[in-house]
């Protein structure tokens, strides 16, 4: 069974090269969506099932955080696991994701063996491979 | 160490790193200076990204239209010869990527700051300028035979304490 994913970051580079490394990734992928900001995520999520969501935080009109938070508010949709992607290195910022329910976090810049390996542990636990 | 010489550090090291691990590319540091804001003719990419907190500012990464177009070649894996949106927005999150990681280091001594979403400009002949009259740390780099530039200037925006305190003997950045 493929696992549809939706990918969000203000960066259209970024959402490329997080395309490419989810293809790399052995991982059964299915449609790969992207937003580029928490609200167009919204818009994704209300119109197809999503099952993996990876997410930057610092993003215009809706941040990763408030994304991630309106996620795990809504009960369709607090059981999908998300990946946050981000520059934020600090406590603060990381510290919430985690406790908003974030399944992991990787920091930018990333290499592709780093997303892999966080990613096969979140599919380990929540994702048919 | 004062504040100067910690931003040239975490600058030089941040870039080094980014550029390394997101395009494969080696850069070397050719020049680490303190420049007033005065205005000074650009051809090329300038990129912009605002730092707020208790510490205010903004760093900025310039490069050629060649390196541009390299950084996004080596970024999205295809060949960019021309500036489209997909050079600028290469650009703009490298920039994002080692302000951001200068960002997290600084952090550690200076408390939380945030950044803004990145901007980028492109054109010929163009002046840039920042309001106040704030010293920017400099950092010039090679990249194969091009040359960049990556700059922060960072100032207290209201009175700062150690939000962060320091073991005895340490020295103290905000001190300088």
């Amino acid at each position: 069974m493929e696992s549809d994913v939706l990918v969000v970051d203000d960066s259209a580079a970024i959402r490329k090269i997080l395309q490419r490394v989810l293809r790399q990734t052995g991982m059964a992928i299915g449609t790969i969506h992207e937003a580029g900001d928490g609200q167009e995520a919204l818009e994704v999520l209300k119109s197809h099932k999503i099952d993996l969501v990876l997410t930057d935080i610092n993003m215009p009109k809706m941040d990763g955080l408030q994304f991630l938070s309106a996620m795990k508010a809504a009960p369709q949709w607090n059981s999908i696991p998300v990946m946050m992607i981000t520059t934020e290195g600090g406590e603060t910022k990381v510290g919430e994701a985690v406790r908003l329910g974030a399944a992991g976090y990787v920091r930018k810049p990333f290499t592709a063996d780093q997303i892999k390996e966080k990613l096969a542990g979140i599919v380990e636990l929540a994702l048919p491979i | 160490m004062n504040l100067n010489d910690t931003l040239s550090n975490s600058i030089s090291k941040s870039t080094i790193e980014v550029f390394s691990t997101m395009l494969s590319l080696e850069v070397e540091v050719t020049e680490s200076l303190v420049e007033k804001t005065l205005p000074e003719a650009t051809d090329g990419l300038v990129s912009f990204i605002g730092v707020a907190g208790v510490w205010a500012g903004t760093g900025s990464l310039a490069c050629s239209k060649v390196l541009g177009c390299l950084i996004c070649s080596q970024m999205l894996m295809t060949e960019s010869t021309s500036i489209d949106e997909d050079v600028l927005d290469a650009v703009a999150e490298m920039t994002n990527m080692v302000i951001g990681s200068v960002k997290t280091e600084l952090e550690q001594t200076l408390g939380p700051l945030g950044l803004s979403i990145p901007t980028v400009v492109f054109g010929r002949n163009f002046s840039t300028k920042s309001g106040g009259n704030t010293d920017w740390v400099v950092v010039r780099f090679r990249c194969d035979t091009e040359a960049f530039s990556v700059k922060m200037c960072l100032t207290p925006s209201e009175k700062v304490t150690h939000v962060i305190p320091h073991s005895l003997g340490q020295t103290c950045a905000v001190d300088g």
